[in-house]
């Protein structure tokens, strides 16, 4: 298989570039999917993250329910909700939320266990209440380790959100998916770069992000 | 690698039954996990050791982390055929993606003073990495084993794509094209369970691993 | 004025952290909590703030019950130092200072303005004002922790072993600092240490703590170190405590004689006038009068020493040979400064087994013996056992 050769075939027809087939609308809709999980997944997983990390407690029970939903195969899970309930946005959306909400999850709560404790002893003797201490003193610490989570957690969708095309909506996995079965490998190799390089845009948008939102003082995690 | 792939082939009438699924699937999870295990412990070592190598070994993963498995799989058709290997390639990287960070960080959770104290004893730089370092990181090494290890047990049910290579996912062939149901939550419950069954040993086996860690250690 | 009224704290566990303590915290003065690890100090401090709540018994502030006050408005009224500082990693010195105005709902200008005055009052340079708290050493961030529990004026500061983390020197100069603030701003500082050196240097009062929260004694610090209430208290004070309490007498009665003390450019005939039988030396000063040394009176007479060789105009310098041949003088003690200790302390040091006093120009103001010395504590611990009987409060020195 020459991947080079499939690759230069696949982007450099003109055709590719245009139409309900093209890579800006195949991208679009991958971008769509993707956004979509990510903010499901974040306005789950975020708030029971933030709140369990400041009170320290259900830890485990969060850990548990992490592993389960990591337990659950993604491509199983589709297979088994167009089944039950044909096809829709629905089977698509749960397969890739269970995936991201794990890691958002774990990394949040890991997050704000992990900041220093003198600086809530400090806050609340202070006399800031205890919205404003999660808020204005764990939150921007914390935040690092939880954009790195959030980072994680985009990255899987944008590789997985392939899947949509098994149950005949659009995105990347369109190509990867059509050029399996027509055996015209040039679309796979195609479809699987177009991933592969969103997948490296998000690390750059999230880079940039952290740059934006963290402060200066703030160490800068991995 | 012989004996091995001896090992692990069960007769074709048994790899149809449940248990015999379950089997393989086992073996389609393990062999990628461990083998990312041997990898990722010296590519580990290394990345603690010079930061500077850190970043690229990361950057190298993540790009691979981010090829559809379908994709993935695809590729190595051509040189692997529709075989078991094919889905173990590519689990074997994604198993290194969440493995090296875990080893790293359980490195760094080892404290200079307690590697300054074992090099002052006479401790090579080998045997300290196998007697002192190793066990103190087994705690951050062992959760991102269970993560590997839950991740690849759902993967694994993708390689049905490819020429039913997918254990307890080549259930699902059968449950979209015959519209059974049924069959579709047999694969996902089992390997569900799976998934959380291994969770729980690897957390048995840090609890034996480290009778130094107190309870108070979150799951 | 803070009433600790038989306060006791018990853990569901079993652990009695403070047992029925009583305790009046005057205003405008430092009071120190100190004693072992596990006496309930810090407990007690942080009830003051209700960051713990006791089991028995109440805290009065300024004759209200603290449990009255909703729990924010309290601590928002209360200073909070704690030991490494707790700086808001992302925020700036500035900001961090501004925290308690801002939450008082203080404008962004306003509280900005106030953060920069109290930099320059803990001895901060304004060009930290914008930096981030990891780009400043560990003292520096002590200040600024200072000076954010400062910052909305609040006349109560609570300290919980604010400068334990850092080095002796940086901590000495974080204590002088506070005594000097104190003495501009006369705040009721309640201040936990483990160090019961720091405890003497700081209190106006100190207690005592006995592992399970005990209140073992009460009181200044001289009179803890004059009359320890019992073994314990003894024993945590440390030895050398009757040489550490004549840090508490000052140097006003001590007999000081100016006649053996010549300048460097004396005559014989002066150096004879000067020589005294009670010792064989003389003190050399310079010609301002500083002391440079002690020299043998025959020496000096005989025209052979610095005194007679001093023709160059450069002093010192010219004189460096000569000046090899003086004794050196150790310590001096400023006089109307210093204690009796410090007095001591220069006899001790000198070879010749007489103090120096100078006085704050550093021109000897006059030397005493050890004999004098000894005489003036004697005298000091006499009086002190009549103001006792008085129930006078010593003062401090």
């Amino acid at each position: 298989m020459n991947i080079f050769g499939f690759a230069q075939q696949f982007f450099d027809d003109p055709s590719r570039w245009t139409g309900p087939d093209g890579i800006p609308t195949r991208l679009a809709e991958h971008v769509e999917y993707s956004l979509l999980a990510l903010a499901i997944a974040m306005l789950i997983a975020l708030p029971v993250g933030l709140v369990t990390g400041h009170t320290g407690r259900g830890g485990n029970a969060l850990a548990a329910l992490a592993t389960a939903a990591r337990a659950l195969p993604s491509f199983g899970l589709l297979v088994l909700l167009t089944l039950l309930m044909g096809l829709g946005l629905i089977p698509v959306m749960v397969p890739l939320v269970a995936l991201a909400v794990p890691p958002i999850l774990v990394t949040t709560y890991e997050a704000m266990r992990g900041v220093d404790p003198s600086l809530v002893d400090a806050a609340k003797g202070m006399g800031m209440s205890r919205s404003r201490v999660l808020w204005q003193v764990e939150l921007p610490v914390a935040l690092p380790l939880i954009l790195s989570g959030i980072r994680s957690a985009a990255i899987q969708i944008v590789s997985t959100a392939t899947i949509a095309a098994y149950v005949s909506f659009g995105g990347l996995g369109r190509y990867i998916v059509d050029g399996l079965s027509q055996l015209r490998y040039e679309k796979v190799v195609g479809g699987a770069i177009l991933v592969a390089g969103l997948a490296l845009v998000t690390l750059g948008l999230f880079w940039a992000l952290g740059r934006v939102l963290v402060s200066p003082g703030v160490r800068r995690s991995r | 690698m012989n004996f091995l792939q001896r090992f692990f082939e069960v007769p074709s009438d048994l790899q149809n039954t449940w248990w015999g699924l379950i089997l393989w699937q086992l073996q389609l999870t393990l062999v990628p996990v461990l083998i990312g295990l041997a990898l990722a412990l010296p590519l580990g070592m290394l990345c603690a050791r010079f930061r500077w190598f850190y970043p690229p070994v990361l950057g190298v993963t993540t790009i691979f982390y981010a090829i559809p498995s379908l994709a993935f799989f695809v590729f190595l058709i051509d040189y692997t055929g529709e075989t078991s290997l094919t889905v173990e390639i590519p689990l074997t990287v994604y198993t290194l993606v969440v493995l090296v960070p875990a080893i790293v960080d359980g490195m760094r959770s080892v404290s200079e003073d307690t590697r300054a104290a074992a090099t002052a004893m006479g401790f090579g730089t080998l045997r300290r990495y196998l007697q002192v370092e190793l066990p103190i990181a087994v705690p951050a090494i062992i959760a991102g084993l269970r993560v590997a290890t839950v991740s690849s047990v759902s993967l694994v049910s993708v390689g049905m794509l490819i020429g039913n290579e997918g254990a307890l996912g080549n259930l699902l062939s059968d449950a979209l094209n015959y519209h059974r149901p049924l069959l579709a939550w047999d694969a996902v419950l089992t390997i569900a369970v799976l998934g959380v069954v291994l969770d729980g040993l690897l957390v048995l086996a840090r609890r034996i691993l480290t009778p130094w860690a107190r309870k108070a250690a979150s799951a | 004025m803070i009433e600790i009224d038989a306060v006791s704290k018990r853990y569901p566990d079993g652990t009695t952290a403070v047992d029925r303590l009583t305790l009046e915290i005057p205003d405008g003065s430092i009071t120190v909590l100190v004693g072992p690890s596990g006496c309930g100090k810090t407990t007690t401090l942080r009830m003051i703030n209700r960051m713990i709540e006791p089991t028995d018994g109440r805290i009065l502030l300024d004759g209200q019950d603290i449990r009255e006050r909703p729990v924010n408005a309290l601590r928002r009224s209360m200073g909070y130092v704690i030991q490494h500082a707790g700086l808001f990693p992302h925020r700036t010195i500035v900001e961090n200072i501004g925290t308690v105005p801002r939450l008082l709902g203080w404008d962004r200008q306003r509280s900005r303005s106030r953060a920069l005055e109290l930099m320059e009052r803990v001895g901060l340079d304004q060009s930290l004002a914008k930096r981030y708290p990891y780009q400043l050493s560990g003292g520096q961030q002590q200040r600024v922790g200072v000076a954010r529990a400062l910052a909305a004026d609040p006349p109560v500061l609570l300290m919980d072993e604010p400068f334990s983390a850092v080095d002796p020197i940086v901590r000495k100069g974080l204590q002088d600092e506070l005594l000097r603030i104190q003495a501009d701003l006369g705040k009721t500082i309640v201040f936990v240490t483990h160090d019961i050196d720091e405890a003497i240097k700081l209190g106006d009062m100190v207690a005592v703590l006995r592992e399970g929260g005990h209140l073992a004694q009460y009181a200044p610090p001289n009179e803890l170190l004059s009359a320890p209430a019992d073994e314990f208290v003894e024993d945590f004070l440390g030895a050398d405590r009757g040489i550490r309490h004549l840090s508490f007498f000052d140097t006003s009665g001590l007999e000081l004689t100016s006649e053996p003390i010549v300048a460097e450019d004396a005559t014989p005939e002066q150096v004879r006038a000067r020589t005294v039988p009670q010792t064989p030396y003389l003190l050399v000063t310079d010609r301002e009068g500083r002391p440079l040394g002690w020299a043998r009176a025959a020496d000096l007479a005989a025209g052979t020493d610095a005194g007679a060789g001093a023709g160059a105009g450069a002093g010192a310098d010219a004189d460096a040979g000569a000046h090899a041949r003086l004794l050196p003088y150790g310590h001096a003690f400023r006089l109307g400064h210093d204690s009796l200790r410090a007095a001591l302390d220069s006899a001790v040091l000198s070879p010749t087994g007489w103090a120096v006093a100078v006085d704050d120009e550093g021109r000897a103001a006059g030397v005493a013996a050890q004999e004098t010395i000894a005489e003036a504590i004697r005298a000091a611990h006499a009086e002190r056992a009549v103001s006792m009987v008085t129930a006078d409060k010593g003062g401090r020195r």
